[in-house]
């Protein structure tokens, strides 16, 4: 009855191919980012700017990433934690060794490290496929977790190896407060998702899909595998560095090796597969799934007034985390974002469904 | 078309998690002193984890009960699970700040690390007793944080001076057992001065967390042979290096545990053959009949509202170090009311009173942990308060103390505190204090 899209003709090919083609979804994108920068400042309390929506944003951005390159491209990655911390650590060094750098210019100078490195071990992707690419990105992880935990110069030879991210400098001004960390990191999330979305929308996102699907056929029709597998290395290693800096100089403060195990690589896995591979809505949602359930689940009891004993709650939330997983994942293997677009699709014909 | 869904979903948890933290904040009330409790009562490292909270809990509720709170202002609570990750202590942090807590104890130095750059922010004094940074010692740079009781610069200084008792270290080996954290890092730049001063080779074998799995570094250690071994192990790390140190035929008089690698947990898997294994001890050890654990049977624990699920518990090392913590953040909280009124205290108060306590002997004894703690004095340029320790032995069921008292050799490890809080600043771009004028 609301959400239907008819009367609204497509007379030209832009219109047709806009990002977002139904008006109904055009103006509750809009109202959305009009509520996320305007309202949320003002009615949020600093717990949810910064245990909740802060590593919200950047584990989403992260996993943006992540699903270009496993979603998008098909390639398995288990070292997203390591290309994560190459930029926290990218970021570091470049702040505390060119204090005057712009922010913004050292973590995009970080999420090109990133890439550099991303692409770097992408290159045995072009001769090894599925799990057994599984096993070497599961090699660059332990590599790079190694080498942040024992090459000195990476942490500025910090006796403890933990390392805290200097005052965050913009324009002059420094960002302090979760209000205006919310709406930095916000920000760059909206313009990066905005990319990552056209990205894969275009001719190079195409060629992912290709390769994808099937890289022999994607071969016979000109796509070079050279050029779609490293690419999406890059990119997914860019996004996913900036979202490392953003963990480590926002959301953390200070940080260590630790940080960026083998377990992030896993979560970050687990969110894409939660939410829906090949897909950016699904990043979000897997994100808010992983990050938001288990803060929520861990404070349930306590804000309905139970009073069980700490440990309980905290074996409560694993096993009902745990169990939610398997229900999602039988419910619809597809992930969280099959699931919205049924929900849509059933929308359509309400109230009259055939 | 995806974008709507993406934002429901979004506003959806938000709404939820809004509710929660309102409701909790009502909660909250403002007649009374709320001190956090961050806890690790599940996963790896909870065997450790567990007594340590009961004994902060306790001594909280003790207070309460026997004393009626802190000159007459009770003490509220609530406890919040780490897991010993940093990220979780994080949260845990940003969700007891609402509640104008007045100082933290994580009992964590990766998330000690974390906090220090809020807690300045924020104003929330942070107690580490016995753990955190080494360099948080000077008060000047590090207004928040108070490393009270010692910090493992101390411990590594202790330890040295000890086995340096049984003949000159020089050509000796010393080996490093250490947990892959800053907890286990920590001791790294005292051991490798003090090897440079003694002339002892140290050899640094890192443990990746949660540390069952240990072959490797035993092999090494039965290939290099090292005269003595310390273990800077947390959690399962430590019984399960007693066990691999049996397996591999390494002498148990020559290891040494740091403070929290000479507990309970880490001895009783390991059985009788843990017997004769060394620790240090941080002021205190397993003390379980002093006045204060008879205080705990008789106000909490026979009325049934003791924490720890087996009264046995009460005056296990780990137990003790959780009730001290708690003991010296009632302190400071006391110290702070004689200057500023007998009422609820802020933060800003209670970080003056920890940068003033003064516990001589005549108060540890009315305290009721007389030998448990040494007479300690903070102030803005030491933020610590005293620094000594002693080795305990354990000889298959209890602990006992075999060495005297040792003091950390303040004159070696200060310029390095300095040092290292120096460039700290400059990293972080802060001003120190000028003690002389803080009074």
């Amino acid at each position: 009855m609301i959400y239907r899209e008819t009367g609204q003709f497509k007379t030209t090919y832009a219109s047709d191919q806009q990002l977002f083609p139904i008006l109904q979804d055009r103006i509750f994108v809009i109202a959305f980012l009009v509520f996320a920068f305007g309202a949320v400042p003002f009615i949020a309390t600093d717990y949810l700017f910064r245990a909740i929506l802060t590593p919200f944003l950047i584990l989403s951005l992260a996993a943006i990433g992540l699903n270009i390159l496993v979603g998008y491209c098909g390639q398995l990655s288990l070292g997203t934690g390591g290309f994560m911390a190459v930029g926290a650590y990218a970021a570091y060094n470049l702040a505390i060794r060119l204090p005057s750098l712009n922010l913004l210019v050292v973590f995009v100078l970080a999420g090109l490290c990133s890439t550099v490195v991303g692409a770097l071990f992408g290159i045995p992707s072009l001769r090894i496929k599925g799990f057994y690419l599984a096993v070497t990105t599961l090699a660059a992880q332990f590599f790079l977790d190694w080498a942040f935990a024992r090459v000195g110069w990476f942490t500025n030879y910090s006796s403890s190896g933990s390392v805290s991210a200097p005052p965050l400098l913009f324009f002059g001004h420094v960002i302090e407060g979760p209000v205006e960390k919310y709406l930095f990191v916000l920000s760059i999330v909206c313009v990066l998702a905005l990319v990552a979305k056209n990205l894969t929308r275009g001719a190079i996102g195409r060629s992912w899909m290709a390769m994808r699907d099937m890289d022999v056929a994607a071969e016979v029709i000109g796509i070079r595998p050279l050029y779609a597998k490293l690419t999406a290395f890059a990119v997914s290693s860019f996004f996913v560095g900036i979202a490392g800096a953003l963990w480590a100089f926002i959301y953390l403060g200070a940080w260590e090796p630790l940080a960026f195990d083998v377990n992030r690589s896993f979560e970050l896995l687990f969110m894409i597969i939660i939410g829906g591979l090949g897909s950016i809505v699904g990043s979000f949602l897997g994100a808010a799934f992983i990050v938001i359930l288990p803060l929520a689940l861990n404070q349930f009891p306590t804000a309905l007034g139970i009073p069980i004993s700490t440990a309980t709650i905290s074996e409560i939330e694993l096993m009902v985390f745990g169990a939610l997983i398997v229900f999602f994942l039988i419910a619809e293997p597809r992930g969280l974002a099959r699931l919205w677009a049924i929900g849509k699709e059933k929308l359509r014909l309400w109230p009259f469904p055939h | 078309m995806k974008g709507k869904l993406r934002y429901k979903a979004a506003a959806l948890a938000l709404a939820a998690a809004g509710g929660l933290a309102w409701a909790a904040d009502a909660l909250a009330q403002s007649k009374e002193i709320f001190v956090p409790v961050l806890v690790y009562r599940t996963g790896p490292y909870a065997p450790n984890g567990v007594p340590w909270a009961d004994g902060f809990v306790d001594y909280l509720k003790l207070v309460n009960a026997r004393d009626g709170g802190v000159n007459g202002v009770k003490l509220s609570y609530e406890e919040c699970e780490t897991g010993y990750a940093t990220d979780r202590g994080v949260e845990c942090y940003e969700r007891l700040k609402s509640k104008h807590p007045v100082a933290f104890s994580p009992l964590s130095t990766g998330i000690t690390y974390a906090l220090t750059d809020k807690v300045d922010a924020d104003h929330i004094v942070l107690i580490t007793a016995g753990y955190g940074r080494a360099d948080s010692v000077d008060g000047a740079v590090f207004k928040w944080n108070f490393p009270l009781m010692g910090t493992y610069w101390d411990g590594a200084d202790i330890l040295v001076q000890h086995v340096k008792k049984k003949g000159s270290l020089k050509g000796k080996k010393i080996a490093l057992v250490y947990h892959d954290s800053p907890y286990g890092k920590e001791p790294i730049p005292v051991l490798e001065e003090l090897a440079k001063k003694e002339g002892f080779t140290l050899l640094k074998l890192p443990v990746t967390h949660p540390g069952v799995e240990q072959k490797a570094t035993w092999l090494q250690i039965r290939q290099q042979r090292p005269d003595y071994v310390f273990l800077w192990g947390w959690g399962v790390m430590n019984s399960t290096a007693i066990k691999e140190a049996i397996a591999v035929g390494y002498p148990r008089l020559q290891m040494y545990g740091v403070w929290w690698a000479a507990a309970e947990p880490d001895v009783l898997p390991a059985e009788q053959a843990a017997k004769g294994y060394n620790g240090l001890a941080l002021e205190h050890s397993a003390e379980n009949n002093l006045p204060i654990h008879k205080d705990m049977m008789k106000f909490l624990y026979d009325k049934g509202k003791g924490t720890a699920a087996d009264k046995k518990e009460v005056g296990q090392v780990l137990y003790n170090r959780g009730m001290l913590s708690a003991m010296l953040t009632v302190e400071a909280i006391r110290t702070a009311q004689a200057k500023y009124g007998k009422g609820v205290m802020t933060a800003d108060q209670v970080r003056w009173g920890a940068e003033h306590l003064n516990i001589d002997k005549a108060r540890i004894k009315a305290l009721g942990v007389e030998g448990m703690l040494q007479p300690m004095h903070t102030s803005c340029e030491d933020h610590e308060g005293v620094r000594m320790a002693r080795i305990h032995t354990w000889d298959g069921s209890e602990w006992s103390y075999t060495s005297g008292w040792y003091t950390a050799d303040y004159k070696l490890l200060r310029p390095m505190i300095e040092q290292s809080a120096m460039k700290y600043a400059a990293e972080k771009g802060i001003k120190p204090r000028d003690c002389k004028k803080e009074m």
